[in-house]
């Protein structure tokens, strides 16, 4: 029955998706035992938390965006308090969040967990290695056992019971990592941690400007982000930051559409944990139709904007 | 500008692995072996950067068996000034034991940046880093598209969720490189030849307990065999009603 602090993720005053997974996750792990989060965001930002029996609120215009050194010291500061698991979300802010948490603890971390079990010896998670190829099953033997958590690896429920703010008021001293800019993209999008659909593009679509199928395929669905391959990526026909793949995200929506997208190895291991996989490319013999639960051979350019205004017909009858 | 590279050797990914007897390793067998994707663009970036500075040198780190010397040795091909090899029998699945043996070594190396790779190939993990600079009290920038200097500042560009960001942070500090910031150089036989005379300092390391191990691997469960459910737009509608009906994801 080990006490569980979830580290909860906010974005543009939103809490996000996936805090409901991890507080679900440690409902399941405390057994018993007490669910704490903590929560640091700008001034509004206060919530309690269902499924955590107390959040600790920390509202503070140094938190409206991400500011690891202030976050990482505030997160270390509460786990300290009697936890043996300390759960984040292995999503951008997570995988660089996590590591400064548990170096601050003095404790190892393991990431981007699949799944999170705990027995009286410790913790045991299971996580993807060598390119998605092999599944290790990891112990973890600290106290507190840090982990985080691969967004969409669990299903969020509704939670109930008592729950409560506790407020914490403190002074972040200055970051020595200055932000001077920020490159917003389109906030009312979607991120790929957050969407349970994700409508993505490969080299098939052939340029950047086809790239416009896709997002009217994910505008279709309504709840769809967009996404890459690597190739994709290096063109420059997308922001890095929306490739998937062993070096760029990891994802497992509910659902993964593939346009034009071949199915190298990189690009698989960073979705092949998707619930439901669709494929619509050229080449029968593609990589990408293996694995693919629904596959469409044929010209991407002719049965997407079909895709498109089937989805859309769909969703317009309920 | 002082800088030191911390590298990690991996096996090269495109191949089918096999578990090796104990089961808590893969067979390394017939596995070659290089420097890990995201480590090489931060030599590359970190030789690029003395080159055009006109100072400083770069220095780089391994910590494992006799065969990480091997990696070193590719890094000094590369052009490389001296590398540190932190001696141990194997390279420890535990992070943070990790990061006390390369913050130990990196503590009194009087380096005005420590770079690393994103994550490295194997475990994908991308913690090493981080833990490192916390250990050594240093600002740390995490995956950097885009990295300069300007006034003893470090000025570096990073992807973030929706979007991307410009930071500044002082030196001494680390980073680590994301891919799309130098393509690595291969060796010339020049350098190859230079790098056999480049000083090899031998370290033994003695890392911590191991408190994050691997208790078993497995290959991952085989998704049901692909489906192909028709050709052009003509199947459309029998996808949609898979997705409705049988997936229900619609």
């Amino acid at each position: 029955m080990p006490n569980v602090l979830v580290v909860a993720e906010a974005r543009g005053g939103e809490i996000r998706k996936v805090t409901l997974e991890l507080l679900t996750a440690a409902q399941k792990l405390a057994a018993g035992g007490d669910v704490h989060a903590v929560l640091a965001g700008p001034p509004g930002i206060s919530t309690a938390l269902a499924g955590a029996k107390v959040t600790y609120v920390t509202e503070h215009a140094a938190f409206t965006e991400y500011n690891a050194e202030a976050l990482s010291a505030l997160v270390a500061e509460r786990a300290k308090a009697g936890y043996g698991i300390v759960l984040l979300a292995a999503s951008a802010q997570g995988k660089d969040l996590g590591p400064r948490v548990a170096a601050k603890l003095g404790v190892p971390i393991a990431s981007d967990a699949l799944t999170v079990a705990a027995d009286t010896e410790g913790v045991v998670v299971t996580h993807y290695v060598y390119a998605g190829k092999i599944i290790a099953t990891m112990k973890l033997a600290a106290n507190p056992a840090v982990v985080s958590l691969r967004p969409g690896s669990v299903a969020p429920e509704a939670l109930q019971g008592e729950s409560s703010v506790s407020t914490v008021s403190i002074e972040p001293p200055a970051s020595r990592v200055v932000v001077t800019e920020a490159i917003r993209g389109d906030s009312r999008k979607l991120d790929l941690a957050d969407a349970p659909v994700i409508v993505s593009g490969g080299r098939g679509l052939k340029a950047a400007e086809n790239f416009k199928l896709v997002e009217e395929l994910a505008e279709a669905f309504g709840n769809a982000a967009v996404g890459a391959t690597r190739a994709v990526t290096d063109e420059g026909w997308r922001p890095h930051s929306d490739q998937i793949g062993q070096t760029g995200r990891q994802v497992s929506p509910d659902l993964y559409v593939a346009v034009g997208i071949s199915g190298a190895i990189q690009h698989l291991a960073g979705m092949r944990t998707s619930r439901t996989i669709v494929a619509i490319n050229k080449d029968k013999d593609a990589p990408i139709f293996k694995l693919a639960d629904y596959g469409i051979v044929g010209d991407v350019f002719e049965i997407v904007p079909a895709l498109t205004a089937a989805i859309r017909e769909a969703k317009a009858k309920g | 500008m002082k800088i030191a590279v911390c590298i990690k050797r991996v096996p090269e990914m495109d191949v089918k692995f096999r578990i090796a007897s104990s089961g808590t390793t893969v067979d390394e067998a017939g596995l070659k072996f290089d420097m890990s994707d995201f480590d090489g663009y931060a030599v590359e970036f970190a030789l690029q950067t003395t080159e055009k500075l006109g100072t400083g040198d770069v220095t780089v780190i391994s910590l494992g068996p006799d065969a990480v010397q091997e990696t070193l040795r590719k890094a000094l091909s590369m052009g490389a000034a001296r590398a540190v090899h932190l001696k141990a029998e194997r390279i420890p699945v535990d992070n943070f034991a990790v990061a006390q043996v390369l913050a130990a070594e990196l503590k009194d190396g009087g380096y005005d940046l420590i770079l690393f790779g994103k994550h490295a190939a194997d475990t994908a993990s991308g913690a090493v880093g981080l833990m490192t600079a916390e250990l050594l009290g240093i600002p740390m920038v995490q995956a950097c598209t885009k990295l300069s200097f300007e006034g003893g500042k470090g000025i570096a560009r990073r992807e973030v969720e929706g979007g991307a960001e410009m930071v500044t942070f002082p030196l001494p500090g680390a980073a680590s490189i994301d891919e799309g910031i130098a393509r690595p150089r291969y060796p010339s036989l020049k350098g190859i030849m230079a790098a056999k005379k480049k000083p090899m300092d031998v370290k033994p390391a003695q890392p911590g307990a191991a408190r994050l191990s691997v208790v078993k691997m497995e290959l991952p469960p085989e998704r049901k065999a692909g489906r192909i459910i028709g050709e052009g737009a003509a199947a459309v509608p029998e996808l949609v009603r898979l997705l409705k009906e049988e997936a229900k994801v619609l």
